[in-house]
């Protein structure tokens, strides 16, 4: 029985050396050598490049695809569903009356309802806060089953490429960026301790941009975030950490976490002086202040990091800024990321997916790309209270990103929105009643 | 991955809709994406909650109003073809619309039946008329607690005066439409929807 088993065996043995052989260089090669110098080969560009043409092809193939059917493809709503007025509350509702009873009188005009029912049903059809909890819809479909909404006009050849992209994905790159963290995380393990310095530190992420073939583009430089300030950015998903440490060292701040999160905080702390809270310490607002106020005084400190929005949002926007870091009085240095959708998505969508989840999506997609914008530093103005403070930053970040600027919280994700907003309505709608009576 | 809801939809059922409400094919399936993402329990239908996860219809004063006229008499949940239907009041009116076929019966979203939506949000019992008593409370949502009880009652007996004709201390429905018979109601009730 094993006679004719042993040559089959020795060949497998053969090939699966050479696989690991070449793989391995090709891990060598490609990630590990330039990160230790931090040179860059230029091919992700290309790869970049070529992706985006196979995708614009794939989408025309689509299209056509379907008028032979005589159907029509699924467009995703990147400009909106409606056309939506700016007018407020007041200007509407006079409006209205003017042309009713052509009074436009201080009183109760049964007409007033149709304001609020509009508005009403507008939100229910199209609103700024739901859709920037979910994953932005692209315009033209990037060959991940993920993001597909016309699976019914996918010709022969498109599935075949498909197919291929599969292969490659999951075979080829998923394989690769897995033992690219790895190495990171051993990297980072309690042995290097001793021996990190910044450089290696700088390293280490750079190993693992490589490895998830991230593509950054980090724009005005010399405003990078120096020692004694504190750095801002908008949150669309953990790599918004690695993305930003690998240009540069800062003190992280956050809750200590369990699981595979934890390992890796408790092994990053070991490296430089990170500042992880208990959950219960979060709560005493005055306690996290003081030791980020300690931190930024010592001037040999690393800058730190923090991600004022609180949660994850889509990257088609920045959402309401807490006001706690923006309350310590040093420099504040505002950092805008924005991911390009086409390649993958980087958004983490905690409340659908979890950490595994989200890797294995993140791990499996064509590339990361991104720019970041080192934006001029920023201090509290005289007569500036902190949330105005954070609305200015929030602004600056906005703008630089192309994101829309909200001044909803990002916990709505999670809850429910407070009471005291529809009080302002009631409030505004009331003063149009009897506003005029008093004046 | 609510993107993929699409496909779940048929080609028969977006026809259906199409005849019933007027709204394009695209419009349609667009409608039904954002359907889907709301939709947290996936099972097809929504339900009351589904609608006060919208932050921007949660601090609407009249938002339980408003989502009360989605879910047809005793019932807690509105499936596609409702949440078509409803939102067809607010279609803007075609000029082509007016010349259509008379026996294919009024189209959702002409001036009369517009109007019947503003009306059936001040008609809490659906008893086809407006009572003192009703009128109150959809005022007192309105506006909070930012005027008495005095002022917000001599606003509904204004209000009341001027409409009713029939002596009945009520509003109908005719009384109804005689008062806003100047107002621009095709305008103010009618949503942009893009194609």
């Amino acid at each position: 029985m094993e006679s004719y088993l042993f040559p089959f065996d020795n060949l497998l043995c053969m090939l699966l050396g050479i696989s690991f052989t070449v793989w391995f260089t090709l891990l060598l090669v490609f990630i590990i050598v330039p990160a230790v110098f931090g040179v860059s080969f230029g091919i992700r560009r290309l790869y970049m490049n070529t992706l985006l043409k196979i995708f614009e092809w794939a989408t025309l193939r689509m299209e056509r695809g379907a008028k032979e059917k005589n159907q029509q493809l699924y467009k995703p709503y990147s400009n909106g569903i409606i056309a939506k007025e700016p007018a407020s509350l007041e200007q509407e509702i006079q409006e209205m009356r003017r042309s009713g009873s052509g009074l436009g009188g201080a009183e109760f005009d049964m007409s007033d309802i149709f304001y609020f029912c509009r508005r009403g049903v507008e939100s229910i059809v199209d609103d700024e806060v739901t859709k920037r909890f979910t994953a932005e819809e692209l315009e033209s479909w990037n060959l991940l089953t993920r993001s597909n909404y016309n699976f019914h006009h996918i010709s022969t050849r498109l599935t075949v490429l498909w197919g291929l992209g599969v292969l490659i994905r999951y075979g080829i790159l998923l394989p690769l960026r897995y033992s690219g963290g790895v190495v990171t995380v051993l990297c980072f393990s309690g042995r290097m301790k001793s021996f990190l310095s910044e450089k290696v530190h700088l390293m280490c992420y750079r190993i693992c941009v490589r490895a998830l073939t991230a593509i950054i583009t980090y724009h005005d430089s010399e405003n990078k975030p120096k020692n004694g300030g504190i750095c801002v950015a908008n949150h669309t998903s953990p790599i918004d950490v690695i993305i930003l440490a690998s240009d540069g060292c800062y003190a992280m701040v956050g809750q200590v976490h369990g699981g595979l999160m934890g390992v890796i905080q408790r092994a990053m702390v070991k490296a430089c002086p990170h500042i992880w809270f208990e959950r219960s310490e979060v709560k005493d607002r005055h306690l996290v202040a003081k030791r980020l106020s300690d931190h930024v005084a010592d001037k040999s400190k690393l800058p730190i990091l923090i991600f004022p929005e609180g949660t994850c949002i889509n990257n088609t926007s920045v959402m309401m800024f807490k006001k706690g870091s923006f309350e310590i009085g040093c420099t504040v240095y505002p950092v805008a990321i924005k991911y390009d959708p086409r390649f993958g998505e980087a958004f983490w969508n905690s409340s659908k997916f979890g950490m595994v989840n989200y890797l294995l999506h993140m791990m499996s997609s064509w590339a990361i790309v991104c720019s970041v914008w080192y934006l001029p530093p920023m201090s509290r103005e005289e007569g500036e209270d902190a949330v105005q403070f954070a609305n200015r930053v929030k602004a600056a970040i906005a703008r630089k990103g192309g994101l829309a600027d909200l001044l909803w919280d990002g916990g709505l994700k999670r809850e429910k929105v407070k009471e005291v907003f529809k009080e302002e309505q009631q409030k505004l709608y009331s003063k149009v009643l009897v506003g005029g009576e008093e004046d | 991955m609510g993107s993929r809801a699409s496909s779940l939809l048929r080609e028969e059922d977006i026809e259906e809709i199409k005849k019933e409400t007027g709204f394009s094919h695209s419009q349609i399936t667009r409608l039904y994406s954002r359907f889907h993402s709301l939709d947290k329990g996936e099972n097809g239908a929504l339900s009351r909650e589904d609608f006060q996860r919208i932050p921007e219809l949660a601090i609407n004063p009249l938002g339980d109003r408003i989502i009360n006229a989605f879910f047809p008499e005793g019932e807690d949940q509105v499936n596609f073809r409702g949440f078509m239907r409803t939102l067809a009041h607010f279609r803007p009116v075609e000029d082509n619309e007016k010349n259509k076929d008379p026996s294919a019966g009024e189209p959702l979203n002409s001036r009369n039946n517009k109007l019947l939506f503003a009306f059936r949000l001040y008609d809490l019992d659906r008893d086809d008329k407006i009572s003192r008593d009703e009128l109150l409370q959809v005022l007192r949502m309105m506006v909070g607690v930012n005027i008495s009880d005095e002022q917000l009652g001599s606003i509904a007996d204004r209000t009341i005066q001027e409409a009713d004709t029939n002596g009945d201390m009520c509003i109908s429905f005719s009384e109804f439409i005689k008062v806003l018979e100047k107002v621009d109601v095709e305008q103010k009730m009618s949503i942009r929807f893009l194609h």
